[in-house]
């Protein structure tokens, strides 16, 4: 425990003093600003307007105001902070020939990769606290609501799948920095990956989905051929970190999201339901709704840390 | 007394991809010696040191470090074994100060208690004045002081230097190799020291080995090297005298 708890206290301070983890969080910290600055704007001038809203205040994080939505933001480049806190995590150290120093100490090797990783797990919690903290401090002052008891949970949900989220891009992070040994190789295969993952990954859902079952047009297409390719684009952008991200966010942002599939594969009594009950979703049934795909981004990210762990454990370390 | 050994291998061996680095590696160091590990690049000698520490597992054989096993105790050997690594690496954005005591959390050593002894290794390796500079910063022969400070935090019974004065210049080296000599002598600590700069091995070392592609060609005392060389003779022999014999030999 006591080289655990020497090598989180150092990687914490590592990342707080480094330029990269300011230039982040300026970056950051600016964008969601905006975001929710543009929101609440909207939402101040429309609140008369919108019928029901019972959540004015979670529309400051899921209202897309002039490009994107808050949760739409963290969803595309939260991997990034991720992957900038964690490619170079050990390849660094063997390059400047500290990890075999490090490791001759008598600490438990898994301590480095431990320490590593849950440093930057609590750079991000106090990366994302922070700005949804800002946020909500913000829209109070520019909308007036003051949010409800369930509106808090809501928030603190979704905190919790974001982190589990761009842990996961930590991950996959330190993953690379352990296969390779130059830092420039770890960072193009992170973000490659990124962009392959969440990018190409819809896109090629898309092109898949359409060969399979050809979609021609509204009046042409059978029902069954529709449904097909519906449910094999859902298939194949599932895999994707980020689509199951947000789906699993919105959900619990927007109460009055009832299901994360497409409006086709609705049978005709839920879609009757849908119509007639327009009330929102109690936080119980949300969670119920995306808790799969919580389960699975849990799942991907614990994995993803496993494999780092186990090639470290057995690799060998010279330098 | 006999002096007890406080390193012991037994055939060890280590293999990597099909070619043996260490090929059955039997020697042993003696408490409170200084033993001069010499051989060739490439010989294994830090391979031999790594499964020594157990940070690499052994093809085959055993070793035994102040009477643990370093595979199965690589905690408590590494917390008696002191490990300067060739050239080795420092967190350039730290100081003096700070380097210490990162390596004096590792080791699990109390706030108070670290400073003091800090204060105390800065002195000893003269880095007092400099102590508040970033380590990357630092020359080759400050960085070495420091690695010596960081290896000795810990109060090892046993150290390991692998080329410790590699690229000093003859002042510094000339320093590290008296300030072995004097830690052997005041704090009675084990040396194992890896070196190819064999009149300073020579100097203060008490027994030496010589590994050639893996195996000890000649383990002993100097003298008496020289003897099974030489023959005995009134003529002195340099350690590079007998250390060129035997390397020609294999």
């Amino acid at each position: 425990m006591q080289g655990l708890a020497a090598v989180f206290k150092k990687e914490l301070c590592d990342h707080f003093s480094s330029y990269r983890f300011v230039i982040l969080f300026a970056l950051i910290g600016m964008v969601s600003f905006i975001t929710s600055y543009m929101a609440g704007i909207h939402l101040r001038e429309n609140l008369e307007a919108l019928a029901n809203t019972r959540f004015p205040f979670l529309m400051l994080f899921s209202a897309t105001g002039a490009l994107f939505s808050m949760i739409q933001f963290v969803a595309f480049f939260g991997p990034l902070i991720g992957l900038v806190l964690g490619f170079d995590c050990i390849n660094r150290e063997r390059a400047h020939g500290t990890l075999i120093k490090l490791i001759s100490q008598p600490i438990y090797r898994d301590a480095v990769i431990n320490g590593k990783f849950l440093a930057g797990v609590v750079t991000i919690a106090i990366m994302l606290v922070s700005i949804v903290l800002v946020i909500s401090g913000f829209g109070l002052a520019l909308v007036g609501v003051v949010p409800g008891i369930e509106e808090i949970w809501r928030l603190v949900i979704y905190l919790i799948i974001s982190i589990f989220y761009i842990s996961f891009w930590l991950g996959i992070a330190i993953l690379f920095s352990i296969l390779f040994r130059s830092i420039a190789t770890s960072a193009l295969a992170s973000v490659a990956l990124w962009i392959f993952l969440s990018f190409f990954i819809s896109l090629g859902a898309d092109v898949v989905a359409n060969a399979a079952a050809p979609v021609k047009g509204q009046t042409e297409t059978r029902p069954e051929t529709l449904i097909k390719n519906i449910r094999i684009k859902e298939m194949i952008s599932l895999t994707s970190p980020m689509v199951l991200y947000t789906e699993a966010t919105a959900t619990i942002i927007d109460p009055m999201r009832k299901t994360t599939r497409s409006m086709v594969l609705i049978s005709p009594m839920e879609e009757i339901l849908a119509s007639r009950f327009q009330n929102p979703l109690s936080l119980g049934q949300s969670i119920l709704i995306v808790f799969p795909h919580v389960t699975t981004l849990v799942a991907i990210t614990l994995i993803c840390f496993a494999i780092s762990y186990l090639v470290f454990m057995v690799q060998e370390i010279r330098m | 007394m006999k002096p007890e050994s406080i390193i012991e291998t037994d055939n060890l061996s280590r293999r990597y991809h099909r070619q043996l680095a260490v090929d059955t590696l039997s020697f042993t160091v003696k408490e409170g010696e200084i033993f001069g590990f010499l051989g060739p690049n490439g010989a294994g000698k830090t391979t031999t040191l790594l499964m020594l520490l157990g940070l690499s597992r052994p093809s085959g054989g055993s070793a035994k470090v102040c009477g643990l096993d370093p595979l199965r105790n690589s905690r408590e050997v590494k917390r008696l074994v002191g490990y300067l690594p060739e050239n080795v690496g420092f967190y350039g954005e730290l100081d003096a100060v700070q380097s210490l005591e990162y390596v004096a959390n590792l080791n699990g050593i109390e706030r108070e208690q670290a400073c003091g002894k800090i204060d105390e290794l800065l002195e000893l390796v003269g880095l007092k004045k400099e102590a508040r500079k970033k380590v990357g910063d630092y020359s080759r022969g400050m960085k070495q002081r420091l690695g010596i400070a960081e290896v000795l935090i810990k109060e090892p019974k046993v150290l390991f230097l692998d080329e410790p004065t590699l690229g000093l210049d003859p002042d510094g080296a000339l320093w590290l190799i008296d300030l072995i000599g004097s830690l052997n002598n005041e704090r009675k600590i084990t040396v194992l020291l890896s070196s190819h700069i064999l009149h300073q091995v020579q100097k203060i070392s008490h027994r030496v080995g010589i590994m050639i592609r893996g195996k000890m060609v000649a383990e002993g005392s100097i003298e008496t090297l020289a003897k099974e060389k030489f023959g005995v003779g009134e003529k002195q022999y340099s350690l590079e005298q007998i250390y060129m014999k035997y390397f020609r030999e294999v």
